[in-house]
């Protein structure tokens, strides 16, 4: 029997009496490459950070290979979605990526954690600027380094939040390349309230707005984006050279 | 102008200022970067509190200072997460509340507090030989500190939320960069008074940080830097007959001045 990399059942979190997620239910298969859209203030962030283990849902079970998610963080990459650090702190991208490779209080990074890194960076095409400072970056380079970093532990199952927000046109085909080159290694699960941005890349698609309205295969889900989005789906599916639906 | 440092209080004062950059060098590299310069304010008011209780309890005001300000840093970092105050509300009560503790406790202690004004505006020409040896150790429990966990404050300063994603428990790392503050706040505040205490965190490391990109290079630089601009505001202190703590914070503000003109 293989693991399921998340499985979640009648998950359910408030904040401040409201509720964000409401009795959600659904799994990801090992090496899945999984969306989940939705509208902004939806949930999508806090599935992620329920299943990353950095909030407690108020009901629900929440498994990630098999463990509870606190227990299962060297499992996981993460690429987060708010990039509003403080752009002149002194790291270059390196060290950057390093941190990925945290192993615990008072543990020294090893040559393996450094071979790493040039690894990730080399998956991202950035080792050539691995010296450089992160504020000589453009936005989508940044974004790849937070891409190696995500990925220099080697996880089983990475999560992303809205890795297209600052993704140039022009890089988003070698983004989804990057992504089915991963894909043999780690179920990836992605989200975006851009349902543009999603492509045929994507293996399954599910649709949360408060409640997680559909799950399956990318094919046919255009009913289940219907019901969320409460609109026609000729106007949320206009990424034409992308299309995820089919016509209809 | 040799001959200054012939008198013992000069020495003294000298070995001070350079006990202070070694602490405000290091830890205002954090303060600056992880952009928490209010909260060191608020973590030095706070150790007002402990200067008052000293007096009370007839200590030296300077360790009574040391659970205060840590205390006060501890519970600042820990607010946000226990209970649905703000840490920018958090800081403003501890601010105050801190001086407050530290008038009283002075009112209620009999007699006249002579220094009492050193502990807010600094006086290094009064720094005794207790209270160097109290800032030399402090200092290296400072250093000692910031070497076993720099990998853990780089992480929390640059980024907690990934920090947290990678196993590291960020609050805790957090509070004990907040602790370190609280220490530094410790050495500096006999030099330059809890008002004044800022400028120390705050200029040496933003100098610093417009010319280099390595947290570890941004301590050394800062701490060098710091010690020139301290003896130099001590010595014209002494020239010009002025308080030490004010004349050492105009030549910090007039050395951020001159590199922000030569770096903009």
């Amino acid at each position: 029997m293989t693991l399921k990399a998340v499985e979640i059942n009648h998950l359910s979190i408030k904040f401040n009496e409201q509720l964000i997620l409401n009795d959600i239910n659904f799994s990801i298969e090992e090496k899945d490459f999984m969306a989940i859209i939705g509208p902004n203030g939806g949930g999508k962030t806090t599935l992620l950070k329920v299943i990353l283990g950095l909030l407690t849902p108020d009901e629900g079970k929440v498994k990630v290979f098999g463990k509870d998610p606190k227990k299962a963080k060297d499992l996981m990459g993460y690429l987060p979605q708010r990039l509003d650090f403080d752009h002149d702190f002194p790291i270059n991208v390196f060290e950057t990526v390093l941190m990925g490779r945290y192993h615990g209080l008072l543990k020294k990074y090893s040559n393996q954690d450094h071979k790493a890194v040039i690894q990730a960076l080399k998956d991202v095409e950035m080792d050539e600027l691995k010296d450089r400072q992160i504020s000589k970056l453009s936005g989508g380079q940044m974004q790849r380094v937070f891409i190696a970093r995500a990925i220099v532990r080697d996880p089983k199952l990475l999560i992303m939040d809205e890795p297209m927000a600052s993704i140039d046109p022009e890089m988003q085909h070698s983004f989804y390349e990057l992504m089915s080159r991963l894909k043999n290694k780690m179920a990836i699960v992605l989200v975006s309230h851009d349902v543009g941005a999603v492509s045929t890349h994507v293996d399954k698609i599910a649709c949360l707005n408060q409640k997680l309205y559909y799950h399956g295969p990318v094919e046919d889900s255009a009913e289940g984006l219907e019901e969320v989005y409460h609109c026609p789906i000729e106007l949320i599916s206009h990424g034409i050279p992308h299309r995820v639906l089919k016509e209809h | 102008m040799l001959e200054l440092f012939q008198y013992q209080f000069m020495q003294r004062a000298l070995i001070a200022a350079v006990l202070v950059s070694i602490s405000c060098g290091v830890v205002g590299s954090y303060v600056v970067i992880k952009k928490i310069v209010s909260l060191s304010g608020a973590i030095s008011h706070a150790a007002f509190g402990g200067v008052g209780l000293g007096y009370f309890l007839g200590v030296n005001p300077v360790l009574a200072a040391i659970p205060f300000s840590i205390i006060s840093a501890i519970s600042i970092g820990g607010v946000k997460q226990i209970t649905n105050i703000s840490e920018d509300t958090a800081i403003g009560i501890l601010w105050s509340v801190g001086m407050a503790i530290g008038v009283i406790f002075i009112n209620l202690t009999p007699g006249y507090a002579p220094d009492l004004f050193s502990y807010l505006f600094g006086s290094i020409l009064t720094v005794s030989n207790t209270d160097l040896y109290i800032m030399f150790v402090l200092d290296l429990v400072i250093i000692a500190i910031v070497f076993l966990f720099r990998r853990e404050f780089l992480a929390v300063s640059f980024d907690e939320e990934f920090s947290n994603v990678v196993g590291l428990h960020a609050l805790l790392v957090y509070m004990l960069l907040l602790a370190l503050v609280a220490l530094s706040v410790v050495v500096l505040i006999k030099v330059v008074g809890v008002i004044l205490i800022r400028a120390l965190f705050t200029i040496p490391a933003a100098i610093s940080k417009q010319y280099t990109y390595n947290l570890r290079n941004l301590m050394i630089i800062a701490t060098i830097l710091a010690i020139i601009l301290t003896s130099l505001g001590l010595i014209l202190s002494f020239i010009f007959n002025l308080a030490s703590g004010a004349t050492i914070v105009m030549v910090l503000a007039a050395a951020f001045l001159i590199s922000y003109y030569i770096k903009g």
